[in-house]
């Protein structure tokens, strides 16, 4: 392996000795009581200052949160988010400097049906979460995670945002909020969000209104949490995941899908920047910190968590890629202080490459589980492919050129039943409707050809499709039942690259 | 009960491709693994026919698996090239030397023209040398850079219109860790590229034909076709930092086998965001070779050789370029620091 350049051993910084006794680097004064990143002793005082600025910067820099926007704030237990809440409460509090003006309320998606917990451990869990909630005074939602089962299939497509602010208004915005609040101040503080509201497009505010049927709890009283209907369910699906990886990977989109419902049901514009579901934004403010310098912060100012075990706990570090990367981060960073930083960085530099534009009319597809912009349109040239051959020639050549396992390198919009029923309407007739039965479960290959490189990944990783939650199966089946219908009238077609998965 | 061959269903499956999992049988795999490799080149355009390509040799699996694989190929699909083999000695005994005699005995096996162009006769210097001034730290950096020029004169010499070197997917997916950890977005960039299109005056294009080839098929296709090949670590210091990203990316494969495709999918679909500054490729005013400095990183390093001061091409010191050029005398505090070896 060629090694040009590979100097670097000079410029990553080895750790050094801490020395006892120091000074806070900032005032020069206090007595530094921690050391974050290497070098730097804070005292006390200086490290909740710095701690705290961090957050208000990162959310006055980028402009992310509009004053009087409802911001939903997802909540784990953990030490980050729980982290992230106490900072909300601080950036909005009556004498902070630079006080936020956001609406919060909370989130917590309750996922112990996923590792086996019972349910009066999970209930014991959210009453702790509770009454930290609670103490906030913020409305709060609590979810359980089998939910996801009762979701409607709106949820997969993205909503087109609120027309676009330019950068100059936002100075504008928060100069209209706070005459607004000053005019109002008698008035009740409910409806911030109401200058907004009549910015937005009528229908997309109808649309979301009609979906507000999903029992949430909202009222920061002492009803008992909403009960678990779809627990089987729920199961059914975890043990049809083979890896703990594609587990992981199937949570985080479950989870999305209920946060960016709940968000929107609710009339949350934010939900924490990750445009991608159009409407709800998502903001992680929590990724400048280092989860060192939350832990010495909660710990240090006793800021509430709950532990709640998840699917990875007691997992060994190699039981999924999500443990491998973190103990490699981890164990890389301990020696080479700047590590996490250097790979920040280095993501915030990046984007994903733009579709090249000879790929067709599929390139504006979005993913159905993770909905980003779907990446298997790559050209000949690329991995993608490579892949593909490599499992085409491993496979019995079956004579006439179509072969098992592979008709996901067709054109997604090609296929019709060839690759589970066979030619013509012989094998899925019974349905009454051809191939275009809606009755019909789709199988492995016809939901591949609607996912994006990486949720492909996850459900190779299952035994069986099936136990996916209904919304997902009946978009899947609607997607295809479009690109078929496309597919028949396509020579009449004047525009190709006209978008319709995203409506 | 035996296992099947899962691609021709007749014969016992010898072996588990390591990338898809498939059990086959000796000849399916090989098939299979030339198959991949002419649908890479196809797919990608590599080649053109009528072209002169050099087949950058080191005597190891990659390079060895190559040479065949590209013989194979060129005379099953009539790509109408002329390959022939370019090595370079380094001048590393026990190591590069043992090395060039398997190529040496690969010239005869696959009856192509081998050349070596040396360090020596190109820089003055060989590998030894080098070490013994500038220590085992660095070392790396010298030959490395070195070698991508010698490549490129060796082929020039022989007037090769491509070169083609052993890289495999397994060093294209640890180059895009290694680039992420070490933030070089440049480099990030066309790493995945599976070829580099002409640079300018004095660069030959390059190509991995195996870019999609993982390395366990490669000593697997070695290991059955019975190819030889030298296999050695090389005896200056192995890059520790580089052996992170390495035990990382096997650990990957084994959780995942698919992970060493999937990192470069990722590689190949990351672009550079807007207003990111980057570094502008020129020509070295010395030797007219590419650089994004007024002097290439190879004549830098050569200076500093010469000069008594090895630390000139580790870091930056693109300051003393201008000193550099002009043939001026560094001051004696410039000179005290670049001197400094530390072990």
């Amino acid at each position: 392996m060629c090694q040009v350049d590979e100097e670097y051993s000079d410029q990553l910084e080895k750790r050094t000795a801490p020395t006892v006794f120091q000074k806070c680097v900032k005032c020069k004064d206090g007595t530094a009581v921690l050391i974050i990143r290497a070098g730097d002793a804070f005292c006390r005082c200086c490290f909740k200052e710095y701690f705290i600025h961090k957050f208000r910067a990162m959310l006055g820099k980028n402009r992310l949160i509009f004053p009087g926007e409802k911001v939903l704030l997802a909540i784990s237990g953990g030490p980050a988010s729980s982290s992230m809440l106490s900072q909300v409460q601080e950036g909005l509090s009556q004498d902070a400097p630079k006080k936020l003006r956001f609406i919060p309320g909370i989130i917590y998606i309750d996922e112990g049906g996923v590792c086996g917990m019972s349910l009066e451990e999970r209930d014991r869990s959210i009453a702790q979460l509770e009454s930290i909630f609670r103490a906030t005074g913020y409305p709060f939602h609590i979810v359980r995670l089998e939910q996801v089962f009762d979701l409607p299939t709106s949820v997969l497509g993205a909503v087109p945002p609120a027309p676009q602010r330019p950068e100059s208004g936002y100075k504008a915005a928060v100069d209209q909020f706070i005459q607004n609040d000053r005019a109002r101040a008698s008035c009740s503080p409910g409806e911030g969000g109401g200058e907004r509201d009549g910015e937005r497009d009528p229908a997309v505010w109808d649309a979301q209104v009609r979906l507000s049927r999903l029992e949430t709890r909202d009222a920061p009283d002492g009803t008992p949490p909403p009960v678990v209907r779809h627990g089987e369910d729920l199961e059914r699906l975890f043990s049809s995941v083979r890896t703990l990886t594609a587990k992981e990977d199937m949570l985080q989109t479950l989870r999305h899908h209920l946060l960016v419902h709940t968000a929107r049901t609710q009339g949350y514009t934010k939900g924490f920047s990750d445009p991608r579901h159009g409407d709800v934004v998502i903001v992680r403010p929590m990724r400048d910190y280092s989860s060192k310098e939350i832990a010495f912060y909660n710990k240090m100012f006793g800021v509430p968590s709950v532990f709640v075990p998840g699917l990875d706990t007691k997992a060994s570090d190699k039981a999924s890629i999500q443990l491998l990367t973190e103990s490699f981060v981890t164990k890389l960073q301990a020696d080479f202080p700047s590590t996490v930083s250097t790979i920040y960085r280095t993501s915030e530099k990046l984007r994903a490459a733009r579709p090249s534009q000879n790929a067709g009319s599929e390139t504006s597809a979005k993913c159905l589980l993770c909905v980003c912009a779907v990446d298997t349109k790559a050209e000949e040239a690329s991995a993608f492919h490579a892949t593909l051959v490599s499992e085409r020639l491993s496979q019995k050549r079956v004579p006439g050129g179509a072969l098992p396992g592979t008709s996901a390198r067709d054109d997604a919009a090609g296929q019709c039943c060839s690759s589970s029923g066979g030619e013509g309407g012989g094998g899925c007739g019974a349905g009454g409707g051809g191939c275009c039965s809606p009755t019909r479960t789709p199988t492995t290959t016809d939901l591949k050809s609607l996912l994006c490189y990486s949720c492909r990944l996850t459900v190779k990783d299952m035994t069986a499709v099936d136990f996916l939650p209904r919304y997902i199966v009946s978009e899947a089946e609607r997607r295809s039942r479009r690109s078929r219908m496309k597919q028949e009238i396509s020579e009449f077609l004047l525009d190709e690259e006209e978008d319709e998965e995203t409506c | 009960m035996p296992i099947l061959c899962s691609s021709c269903e007749k014969k016992r499956a010898v072996l588990k491709r390591p990338k898809t999992g498939h059990s086959l049988c000796k000849e399916c795999f090989f098939w299979a693994f030339e198959e991949e490799v002419h649908q890479t080149i196809i797919s990608a355009r590599l080649f053109n026919p009528g072209e002169t390509v050099g087949i950058g040799a080191s005597g190891g699996k990659d390079s060895t698996v190559l040479a065949h694989v590209l013989k194979v190929l060129n005379e099953r699909y009539n790509y109408g090239l002329k390959l022939l083999l370019l090595s370079v000695d380094e001048g590393i005994t026990g190591y590069r030397d043992d090395s060039l005699e398997t190529v040496k005995r690969n010239e005869q096996q696959y009856a192509l023209p081998l050349t070596i162009v040396s360090y020596e006769e190109l820089y003055g210097w060989t590998m030894d040398a080098i070490v013994k001034q500038v220590g085992l730290k660095n070392n790396c950096t010298f030959c490395g850079v070195f070698r991508r020029q010698a490549l490129d004169r060796g082929a020039m010499m022989l007037n090769v219109d491509k070169i083609c070197t052993g890289h495999n997917a397994d060093d294209v997916a640890e180059t895009v860790l290694m680039n992420v950890l070490r933030g070089d977005i440049a480099r990030l960039r066309r790493c995945t590229a599976i070829s580099t299109a002409s640079e300018g005056e004095g660069v030959v294009p390059r190509c991995k034909p195996l870019k999609y080839a993982y390395e366990k098929e490669i000593v697997l296709y070695a290991y059955f076709n019975k190819l030889d090949y030298f296999s050695t670590e090389c005896v200056y210091s192995p890059n520790a930092y580089r052996g992170h990203a390495r035990t990382f990316l096997k650990d990957l494969e084994s959780v995942r086998p698919s992970a060493i495709m999937d990192v470069i999918h990722s590689g190949e679909n990351l672009s550079v965001r807007e207003g990111v500054r980057m570094p502008v490729q020129g020509t070295c005013s010395r030797c007219g070779y590419i650089s994004s400095q007024a002097l290439c990183k190879a004549c830098v390093l050569l200076e500093g050789l010469n000069r008594g001061l090895p630390r000139l091409g580790i870091g930056k010191h693109h300051r003393l370029h201008g000193k550099i050029l002009a043939k001026e005398p560094l001051t004696q505090e410039e000179e005290r620091k670049l001197k400094a070896v530390d072990f």
